[in-house]
């Protein structure tokens, strides 16, 4: 089996518009959270959101792009042209030919869903733009990517909800992996706030009306973000080839169903994704130093996932870090796992452990190091990042230094 | 139908019995209604009552909405009812 590595990242995100400052908001514990300015946002009853501030798509994009990207095409576009830049790659010829693009998300198009059911139905309009099916396509984010990169080989969109971008990154890890691809450019995107993609959530009654606070006693719930991450995937040898620069190393991946509820987790599911990405990656449990949590804030995740960390590691729970980024970023649904893949690089790199803010009370059931409030520094060389999506399906990806 | 006929329609629906099996007494989990019954039931409520049920199912006992048995819920949509007709 071949050795895979991250040669490139990009992001747009709540936090920031760039890696740099995305790290530099996770390491001042900075919250991205705020009220959503979006139309029709006095009928919602939740109405705090993790949005990125100041986004003018204009500025980015001409018309007959925008035509063709929805706001979750335009964040993985604007996060894959980071990653591919900091990559320093170029594709043409069987380079072009063997690389595609995998990236997860859930909602897709939701937004132009949105925004022509409003027409049609609200408006009473009997016409719509001729690309709307295009534009809220699943795929239109990757193969947008593919189009735009001449990236040839095997591309398409992985959608298992909250977990969507852990599946999309551990199936292109796999395919580098296994020597198919020589790159993948991977990751996810979420434009889920919109009327409709909130109201949908406020049905369930697990969305937060103040914040995000996960493994806080005092937590009330989930708040949405929006944005995406992508990375360059990169067999390793091909990239010590050519002197790239090594972000980390993809070292192992596992996933699993927990074949019970379609919405309330389990925790044996969850134990055996996260034993299972330590086993892939044939390290010892103990050198697992941090955990980026999935930690949504909800009661029923956040206990779950302690207790399923508690049974897979044993004493060695009480002395590695869990955070929970959707603190200060909100749960990016289908993106989540992209972005908060950054906490995990920051992490193994930076030797800066991101903080679960807002934390509050210690919750008896989530006794763990959360990393409460304030980043910390910390030398950790394999870390883990967790995903649990609603119909049970979980994704674990563990990355370490490259020694 | 009064308020108390009503929400045992509906309780009763989402545990697939008779109105006449549920009392006043009894639980939710009594009637074998789990999170997302009842998550489910407290919509029905919304939709025949037309009022808004404050309720967060991440912690169900920190609501102002008492659903500990039938009769609390049926004493909580009569207020709801009251207070938001006024």
């Amino acid at each position: 089996m071949r050795r895979v590595v991250i040669t490139g990242a990009g992001t747009m995100n709540p936090l920031g518009t760039d890696i740099a400052s995305t790290f530099e908001a996770f390491r001042e514990g900075r919250c991205g959270i705020g009220p959503l300015d979006i139309k029709d946002v006095d009928r919602l009853s939740i109405q705090i959101g993790g949005q990125i501030k100041g986004y003018e798509e204009a500025s980015h994009f001409n018309r007959q792009q925008l035509a063709l990207y929805d706001r979750f095409t335009q964040f993985a576009l604007l996060a894959a042209r980071q990653a591919i830049s900091q990559s320093g790659l170029t594709f043409s010829g069987e380079l072009a030919d063997r690389s595609g693009v995998v990236l997860g998300t859930s909602g897709g198009g939701l937004t132009t869903q949105d925004e022509n059911y409003r027409a049609v139905y609200e408006e009473g309009k009997n016409r719509v733009h001729p690309f709307i099916v295009p534009r809220l396509m699943n795929n239109a984010a990757a193969s947008h990517v593919s189009i735009e990169w001449n990236l040839r080989g095997p591309t398409f969109t992985v959608a298992t909800a909250c977990a969507s971008s852990n599946h999309a990154m551990g199936q292109a890890f796999n395919m580098v992996r296994s020597g198919m691809s020589k790159v993948m450019i991977t990751g996810g995107s979420e434009a889920m706030l919109c009327f409709g993609g909130i109201k949908a959530w406020e049905g369930l009654r697990v969305m937060s009306k103040d914040a995000c606070r996960p493994f806080s006693a005092t937590r009330n719930g989930m708040v949405q973000g929006e944005g995406a991450a992508v990375y360059v995937f990169e067999d390793y040898e091909h990239a010590v080839a050519r002197g790239a620069d090594i972000l980390c190393e993809v070292a192992g991946f596992a996933m699993s169903s927990d074949a019970s509820d379609i919405v309330t987790p389990s925790k044996q599911g969850a134990a055996r994704a996260i034993a299972g990405a330590v086993k892939d990656a044939g390290v010892a449990l103990d050198s697992v130093g941090y955990i980026n949590a999935h930690g949504t804030g909800t009661a029923a995740n956040d206990k779950t996932e302690c207790a399923a960390v508690a049974d897979v590691f044993g004493h060695h729970a009480d002395h590695l870090m869990m955070s929970s980024t959707k603190s200060m970023h909100g749960h990016l649904i289908g993106g989540t796992g992209a972005v908060e893949l950054l906490a995990c690089i920051m992490a193994l790199k930076d030797g800066v452990i991101a903080p679960t803010i807002g934390y509050e009370e210690a919750d008896p059931e989530c006794a763990m190091d959360v990393v409460p409030n304030e980043a910390r520094d910390a030398k950790v060389d394999v870390v883990l990042s967790n995903a649990f999506a609603f119909g049970g399906l979980n994704a674990v990806l563990a990355l370490r230094n490259l020694n | 139908m009064s308020i108390k006929e009503q929400v045992i329609a509906i309780i009763a629906e989402q545990a697939m019995l008779e109105p006449s099996d549920v009392k006043m007494e009894h639980t939710l989990a009594d009637l074998g209604i789990d999170s997302l019954g009842l998550v489910e039931s407290i919509f029905a409520i919304e939709e025949s009552f037309d009022i808004t049920v404050p309720f967060n199912a991440n912690d169900p006992t920190e609501s102002d909405f008492d659903i500990s048995s039938i009769a609390s819920i049926v004493d909580a949509v009569d207020k709801l009812k009251t207070e938001q007709s006024s």
